[in-house]
């Protein structure tokens, strides 16, 4: 817990004004970055200025905008009980399409970066055993889940297969805070992962989680076939593709009341809608609670909340102005 | 977050009893003496601490880490004294174990998934006052009438609940949300109908008992997909019938009493309908249905320079909170004109009100039906309170209007 040693916490009062929501809490900064393993580096993101983070549950993963406006989205694996930093482990994919790259190569201590969510399609579910199994960087989405599993107080079991003992992050600190429950297998010392050996029974009240490389989650996939239905649950690394954020400024019409604002980047949509008189309720102003849930009838939102499912983002037909942006030059919304 | 500072202050002691009946009648007095008391007041009465300002109050919700829920949200500290009933899976729970309740509730109440309503629940608020209108003329009850019978008429339905004992779901309300403050003559009165109200209302969470097409069932199908376990999805449903009935029924209540006696801004509501949604929040704002709330500190805290002990309880004034005049310009006026956004009538952070978009979409299709049908409201006697340890409920507001030619 990051409360222990700690006497005494004090609340911090800082918080933006509700009704002058921050653009800036889409842009967090790079406080700390390590080597955690071979090719595998760990950022911690803070808000500049210290307040506290959307919260999120094991399993999410925040929307990193790289310089191009394109998004790369990244497991959280540091402490939800740390409300003001995120942490993220990037492996570098050298065949990738540079986001790694400019992770590891440029994205130093300091450095401002855009972030979207969290969401969260990898959750958790309530079990009285799990059995985790990690491929390589796929690690990441499930560091929190172990802790949670130890928090329930349900029966678990690790199983992190990687190339080499030097690539897979994290090995040391889940070992010694685990031992047994953990089981590391390098595939230069062991081979491939002995899926047979860990799912060739199946085992009702068992959830089984899967994070890693597609040849390993297809190979689960086929090992679990004798399982009940949805007794497994596994995390793609895809590579979605997806129109990159616009960073000029764009035209948002609100074709009810007959106006057009422009959006620069030093403004959220709902400020802007605000300052042409126009009312939209709104409360948490972080993307998560919906309830300035807004109509649009024609453009490509960028949406950057967590609260719409991916079939809802896709339809294009409603966003969160609080945080979401714009794909199009132009938005227009019901309002 | 830091260490704890040199210069520690103990915060100011009031020694007045918040749930006693004049309070709970006027609770406003009471509260400006809390806020100017200072940030952290310590209630003697019943060894609390208090927050009435906005400032704290809001913090203090967000922050989950430090003030947790999984105490009770009551004077009760589930530490040391046995609920009245299993804990609420949401509301009476912390993560991690607050994590899969709250996805699946927040999933089924998303208001993506509340669309299909609108146009239902539109049409059952044209309907409910048609008949109003002609059975009962142009003077009535508007909380009997109005606030009352809407929710109860699409709400019970939404969820999947059966026809018989749906008369039930308020009483229960009123007792679990008396059961937040101390046993006092309010919670004494309860105490008859509790084994017979659970139980009608526990016997309504079973899957049998539930309609193919609610937000129950979607519940329970979220529970057949290993998202709930099967033990959870009851009180999952639970959760539903206490804390989605008696709040909206009294948070309508005080849209309508706020627009009985502010004809401008009803006038305003009639040209302009599609204010009916900000119409609500501020008057949730304004009268906050749900008044307080208690959280238990998980360590030794610090707020505004006072020390709050680990294992405490401290009570937080969401009504005053929403009338703190630092964060509110002329707090005490309904104003339909003022952006309400921010209030914390439905609290704030991961326990903010799950039912907030359905409540939102209630209140959307009675306002916007009376908008069009009725072009003057007002009070025809002295409305009534009805006292609540939580609730800032009422008993009748009669009115008398003009339908619009």
């Amino acid at each position: 817990m990051p409360l222990m040693g700690v006497d005494t916490v004090v609340v911090q009062s800082l918080l933006p004004t509700a009704s002058q929501p921050s653009p800036s809490t889409v842009t967090l900064e790079v406080r700390s970055k390590h080597v955690v393993a071979d090719g595998v580096v760990s950022l911690t993101l803070a808000h500049p200025d210290g307040v506290r983070l959307p919260d999120w549950t094991p399993g999410a993963h925040i929307d990193v905008v790289l310089p191009d406006g394109t998004a790369r989205q990244y497991s959280l694996c540091g402490d939800r009980w740390d409300p003001y930093s995120y942490r993220i482990a990037v492996l570098r994919v050298p065949e990738g399409r540079g986001g790694s790259a400019y992770v590891h190569d440029q994205l130093a201590l300091g450095a401002r970066v855009g972030v979207g969510g969290p969401r969260n399609h990898f959750p958790l579910v309530p079990a009285e055993r799990y059995l985790f199994i990690a491929g390589g960087i796929g690690i990441t989405p499930l560091l929190s889940m172990l802790r949670q599993a130890q928090m329930t107080g349900a029966d678990w079991q690790l199983l992190y297969g990687g190339r080499s003992r030097a690539s897979m992050a994290f090995r040391e600190e889940l070992t010694e805070c685990h031992g047994r429950r953990v089981q590391v297998a390098p595939q230069d010392e062991c081979g491939l992962l002995d899926l047979a050996a860990w799912l060739s029974e199946p085992a009702p009240g068992t959830k089984v989680y899967c994070c890693g490389p597609a040849p390993l989650l297809a190979a689960v996939e086929r090992a679990c076939v004798g399982w009940p239905p949805y007794s497994l649950r596994t995390e793609r690394f895809t590579a979605a593709a997806a129109d990159p954020v616009r960073r000029a400024p764009f035209q948002v019409e609100l074709r009810r009341s007959g106006q057009t604002v422009t959006v620069t980047r030093e403004t959220s949509v709902l400020q802007a809608v605000r300052q042409a008189g126009v009312e939209v309720l709104s409360s948490c102003e972080q993307g998560s609670c919906g309830t300035c849930l807004t109509p649009v009838l024609e453009g490509t939102p960028d949406h950057r909340d967590s609260v719409l499912a991916d079939h809802e983002r896709a339809a294009n037909d409603c966003m969160l102005p609080c945080v979401s942006r714009s794909r199009s030059a132009r938005l227009v919304l019901d309002l | 977050m830091s260490r704890v500072q040199a210069t520690t202050v103990m915060p100011p002691v009031h020694d007045a009893d918040p749930f006693a009946a004049e309070h709970l009648e006027h609770p406003e007095p009471l509260h400006q003496q809390l806020r100017e008391a200072g940030p952290v007041v310590r209630l003697s009465r019943y060894g609390v601490h208090a927050l009435a300002r906005y400032q704290e109050v809001h913090a203090s919700l967000v922050d989950w880490q430090t003030f947790q829920s999984g105490a009770g949200v009551g004077l009760a500290n589930f530490r040391h004294e046995k609920p009245w009933r299993a804990p609420s899976l949401l509301l009476e729970a912390d993560p991690p174990h607050h994590d899969a309740p709250r996805r699946v509730l927040r999933e089924a109440l998303a208001p993506p998934a509340l669309r299909r309503l609108r146009d239902v629940w539109q049409e059952a608020a044209e309907d409910l006052l048609d008949n109003v209108l002609a059975e009962r003329g142009e003077d009535f009850d508007a909380f009997d009438a109005l606030a009352k019978a809407f929710p109860l008429r699409v709400f019970p339905d939404a969820v999947g609940l059966g026809p018989d004992g749906r008369a039930n779901l308020l009483p229960y309300g009123n007792m679990a949300f008396n059961a937040f403050g101390p046993v006092n003559d309010l919670v004494k009165s309860d105490a008859p109908r509790v084994a017979d109200l659970s139980a009608w209302v526990n016997a309504q969470c079973a899957r049998e008992a539930l309609s193919e097409d609610g937000f129950g069932a979607r519940i329970w199908a979220a529970a057949d997909r290993g998202e709930l376990t099967q033990q959870q999805a009851p009180l999952v449903v639970r959760s539903l019938l206490t804390a989605g009935v008696d709040t909206t029924v009294h948070g309508l209540a005080a849209a309508l009493y706020a627009f009985a006696t502010h004809p401008g801004e009803w006038q305003r509501l009639r040209e302009r309908p599609e204010l009916a949604r900000v119409a609500f929040d501020e008057a949730v704002r304004w009268q906050s249905p749900v008044q307080t709330f208690f959280r238990t500190a998980t360590t030794d805290v610090e707020i505004a320079g006072a020390r709050i002990p680990e294992g405490t309880k401290i009570l937080m004034f969401l009504g005053s909170a929403n009338r703190d005049p630092a964060r509110w310009s002329d707090p005490d006026s309904f104003d339909l004109t003022r952006d309400p956004s921010g209030h914390v009538g439905f609290g704030m952070g991961i326990h903010q009100c799950v039912g907030q978009h359905v409540a939102r979409l209630e209140a959307e299709a009675l306002l916007t039906a009376l908008a069009r049908r009725i072009e003057r409201i007002e009070l025809t006697g002295e409305p009534r309170r009805h006292l609540n340890n939580t609730l800032r409920s009422w008993a009748s507001i009669p009115v008398r209007v003009r339908t619009a030619r």
